[in-house]
């Protein structure tokens, strides 16, 4: 400012070199990144606990998360990592056309993700599988519902596939609830419920109980307020899966041990707050975009670039750590 | 660096160069300030909304204990006391001492001190000011709204059922979050990154280790607060079901996670003070730091202990007792750090020709006071004395002892030490004094009495009280409202030295860390030149000029004399 002949344009004045300003901004980037590690370490922390005293509910929960739509996420926001990083490379060899054509892919990589994600949200919406108290799967239609089991259930062919499942096939009578998807999701049912039963020191859990004796009624009764009670060896399954959820459901608060909106409490947590730092991220891209494109940056200056790319590299790792954490337990 | 300009402005006859162009009029208009990116300004706008935030949380203060002065009720019934506290404690600590040293006074100093003509990231500074003003905004939106009564530690599940206005409240404090996060991050980078040639890290004064310790708890505790109140927003609103235990949460997790940040949050407030206090014993003591290297290790190592010892909150929350006992131990190894700032500066008093200024007659205050808050915190961290001791007023006394007799008391020495270099002007040291005796003696009879009430058994936060307790209440009211009168003649006289106050010498205590090396108000950009950093405590560097009534840099002389 006050008059130094080589002090050029974009270096601040109260800095004496480019390269203690680069070192500046790439020192003040890391410590952010720091920060917004320590931030979802948080919820990393929330998940480790819960998932340690209840693991029954992650693997129970899990499969109603999209494995497909997740693992495209992943390869999105690391093919975008890839894009960003050559972004840098350009920039710093002041290759501006390079750099506007791979930050716009990156841009859309990001849109990309986003887009899946709506489609996941709208699906866990539609289902009722949401957080506490908005946790109703039981009001909604579960045709959908169920091809969601069914996809993860023919992907993991998961833990407990026991002889419930073949008689599960008839839990289709069970109507309303499971008409089409009945059998796969029968087939993934008693993984929650010998999970449930594992553990019930949660608090008096009697699912596993009920789910294997047919001739306990009592559920089935208030379930059938709901759907027609199946009949014969049908119930059996039904009663393998329904008392999962129906010890969510807010009538019987004192069967509440699953808790499995837990899972889906802390699942949109983290990919929400993910979410919003996808958005971020995406607005800082855009923001490198236009300056490129502005002609602000050249091969002795590019450091905005950089640190963009910086701080999009933290939003995909963060992701790679909640994709395995969220959609892969077991 | 090169040189260019060494007069400021015109020239006219008669006013000095610096005091026609310096930082406070180098432009003009509210416009200039309030988009200003000059880290002097900034530090200047915290200490405004600051001292209004003081100001806030001292007249609930006053009204708490008004209340107590009989049992039942007094002036207000018990809802509205609860708010009192609350928001006492929520102002006191996210508005006040959070920010108060570092983003205030470290505002204006640390540029100063190192030699630089700003920090890292001036705008990032901006925006957090911006940040903490927002934030500020939402805690005075929730008491328009009718106020919030969970105290300022909103713990669950009280805190997700009250029907008070818990989220604006929290979500204002996940802004001062940041706005702290952004400070602390852009003093590490300047710390690193702008020392001047010949400022080792060794040679940094200790102010600087302080707030770079300070820095690091900010960066790396706050976040984790950030998180812990969103999710308690999305439980309150949403319902998740982590810290509820209705939809299965944990509500002990919540105090793990606000621990987590707040213990580490009191060495925020602690550790920059006792950097004011490093800068001040030495030079009214004329005589060199002792154990610089001890001071500025333990500045770490007490940042480094800051984020073992949470669970000290949570003895009597159903800890494991192999948790507690852990706790407790690693609770008493943070007094070592502590004790050793003390002996230093004791030592460095020792033999020194002191004189009895106003920041120093504050230093003695912290010494006094912060010992006593020091040891006190060892009976709290004692695990069977403080199943006795848990949420009585001896809690309330010793945390009081270490953040106003502590952080506040040392935030007055550092407001007086650098006041002239702030506005040019000098107060009246009788008035000063004057005022120090009276906090220090009202703020004595308010909490040492406290610590008789607690010990006897007087829970903290409650509103009616036994009669037994009635005298010590009242003792304790009566001294509130001394400290309130130091309040206001310290008021009353800073205000008259801005106004008509003596003009202030360049380096009025003798000073010789770099900021007083600029004119008596520095100039937009600090230095010309950045200066070549010496011994930050060798008074050698200066000598007493009775000319201008400061101290002169013997270099600066000599060259002069060269030149001349
Ligand atoms: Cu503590």
């Amino acid at each position: 400012m006050s008059g130094h002949s080589s002090h050029p344009d974009y270096l601040g004045h109260h800095y004496d070199t480019p390269e203690q300003q680069f070192d500046s901004g790439s020192l003040g980037m890391w410590l952010f990144l720091a920060t917004e590690v320590l931030l979802f370490a948080g919820l990393f922390c929330a998940y480790a606990i819960y998932r340690s005293h209840h693991p029954e509910i992650f693997l129970y929960a899990h499969q109603y998360l999209d494995k497909n739509m997740g693992a495209l996420n992943t390869a999105v926001l690391i093919f975008s990592s890839f894009t960003m990083a050559m972004a840098v490379r350009m920039a710093q060899l002041g290759k501006n056309n390079h750099v506007v054509t791979l930050l716009t892919i990156t841009l859309l990589c990001g849109f990309g993700f986003l887009g899946v994600k709506k489609v996941e949200y709208e699906a866990k919406w539609k289902h009722g599988l949401l957080w506490g108290k908005k946790f109703h799967p039981e009001e909604h239609s579960a045709g959908a519902h169920g091809t969601e089991a069914l996809h993860d259930a023919g992907v993991t062919t998961a833990a407990g596939v026991t002889t419930a499942a073949g008689v599960a096939t008839a839990a289709g009578g069970a109507g309303a609830s499971h008409d089409t998807g009945a059998s796969h999701d029968a087939a993934a049912m008693p993984a929650g419920a010998t999970d449930h039963g594992a553990a019930p020191a949660t608090g008096g859990s009697t699912a596993a109980p009920v789910g294997i004796n047919p001739a306990n009624a009592d559920p089935m009764a208030v379930r059938s307020n709901i759907a027609p009670p199946p009949a014969g060896p049908a119930g059996l399954a039904e009663n393998a899966f329904e008392p999962k959820q129906k010890v969510n459901s807010h009538a019987t608060p004192k069967e509440r041990p699953s808790n499995v909106h837990i899972f889906f409490g802390i699942y949109f947590l983290m990919t929400g707050l993910h979410g919003v730092h996808v958005i971020a991220g995406m607005s800082a891209i855009a923001w490198v975009l236009w300056r490129t494109m502005k002609g602000h940056f050249s091969a002795q200056y590019s450091t905005p670039v950089h640190l963009v790319g910086l701080y999009w590299h933290l939003v995909d790792l963060v992701w790679i750590y909640l994709f395995p954490l969220l959609y892969l337990v077991g | 660096m090169s040189a260019n300009h060494t007069t400021y402005g015109g020239g006219t006859p008669g006013a000095p160069a610096w005091e026609q162009d310096n930082y406070l009029n180098h432009t003009h208009g509210l416009k200039s300030w309030l988009t200003t990116l000059d880290h002097k300004r900034i530090g200047l706008m915290y200490l405004i909304c600051i001292l209004a935030s003081f100001l806030l949380g001292g007249l609930f203060a006053l009204l708490v204990r008004t209340e107590h002065l009989t049992p039942g009720r007094t002036i207000v019934d018990a809802d509205l006391y609860n708010q009192y506290f609350t928001l006492h404690g929520a102002v006191m600590i996210f508005l006040f001492i959070i920010p108060g040293i570092p983003a205030a006074l470290g505002n204006f100093v640390l540029p100063l001190m190192l030699g630089a003509k700003d920090v890292a990231f001036p705008r990032l500074n901006l925006t957090s000011w911006y940040l903490w003003v927002i934030g500020a905004i939402f805690s005075v939106v929730t008491i328009a709204l009718g106020g919030v009564d969970t105290g300022w530690t909103f713990y669950t599940p009280y805190s997700t059922t009250t029907a008070t206005h818990v989220i604006p409240v929290t979500l204002g404090v996940f802004i001062l979050g940041f706005s702290s996060i952004f400070t602390g991050l852009n003093f590490i980078v300047t710390i690193h990154k702008l020392r001047p040639k010949g400022m080792t890290w060794f040679k940094m004064p200790l102010f600087l280790w302080a707030v770079y310790a300070t820095a690091l708890i900010q960066v790396l505790a706050t976040p984790v607060l950030g998180i812990t109140l969103l999710l308690l927003i999305a439980e309150r609103a949403m319902g998740i079901g982590i810290f509820d235990p209705a939809l299965g949460g944990d509500p002990v997790l919540f105090q793990h996670f606000f621990w987590f940040y707040s213990h580490p949050a009191v060495y925020i407030m602690i550790l920059p003070a006792m950097g004011v206090i490093s800068e001040v014993i030495a030079p009214f003591s004329r005589k060199t730091i002792f154990g610089y290297k001890f001071i500025a290790y333990s500045s770490i190592a007490i940042a480094a202990f800051g984020f073992l010892v949470w669970g000290h909150h949570m003895f009597t929350s159903g800890q494991s007792a192999l948790g507690n006992m852990l706790f407790s131990a690693l609770t008493f190894s943070v007094s070592i750090p502590s004790a050793i700032k003390v002996f230093n500066w004791l030592s460095t008093m020792y033999k020194g020709s002191i004189s009895l200024k106003t920041p120093m007659l504050y230093a003695l205050a912290f010494m006094f006071l912060f010992g006593i808050g020091g040891l006190t915190g060892l009976f709290l961290g004692a695990l069977a004395v403080d199943v006795h001791l848990h949420d009585t007023y001896f809690v309330v006394a010793h945390f009081h002892y270490v953040m106003f007799g502590g952080t506040v008391i040392a935030f007055l020495a550092g407001l007086h030490y650098w006041w002239p270099k702030m506005f040019g002007r000098m107060y009246s040291e009788k008035w000063g004094a004057v005022a120090c005796a009276l906090i220090f003696i009202g703020f004595n009879v308010t909490f040492f009495t406290q610590f008789v009430l607690g010990s006897q058994g007087m829970p903290r936060r409650y509103y009616n009280y036994l009669p037994m307790y009635t005298s010590y209440h009242q003792i304790s009211t009566v001294g509130s409202y001394i400290m309130g009168l130091g309040f206001v003649i310290c008021a009353i006289y800073l205000a008259h030295s801005l106004l008509a106050g003596k003009k202030a010498a360049a380096n009025p205590w003798g000073s010789v860390t770099l900021e007083w090396r600029t004119p008596p108000i520095p100039p937009h950009d600090n230095f010309d030149k950045t200066p070549l950093a010496g011994d930050p405590y060798d008074y050698s560097q200066v000598r007493w000029d009775a000319k201008t009534g400061g101290y002169v840099w013997v270099d600066e002389q000599s060259s002069a004399a060269v030149a001349g």
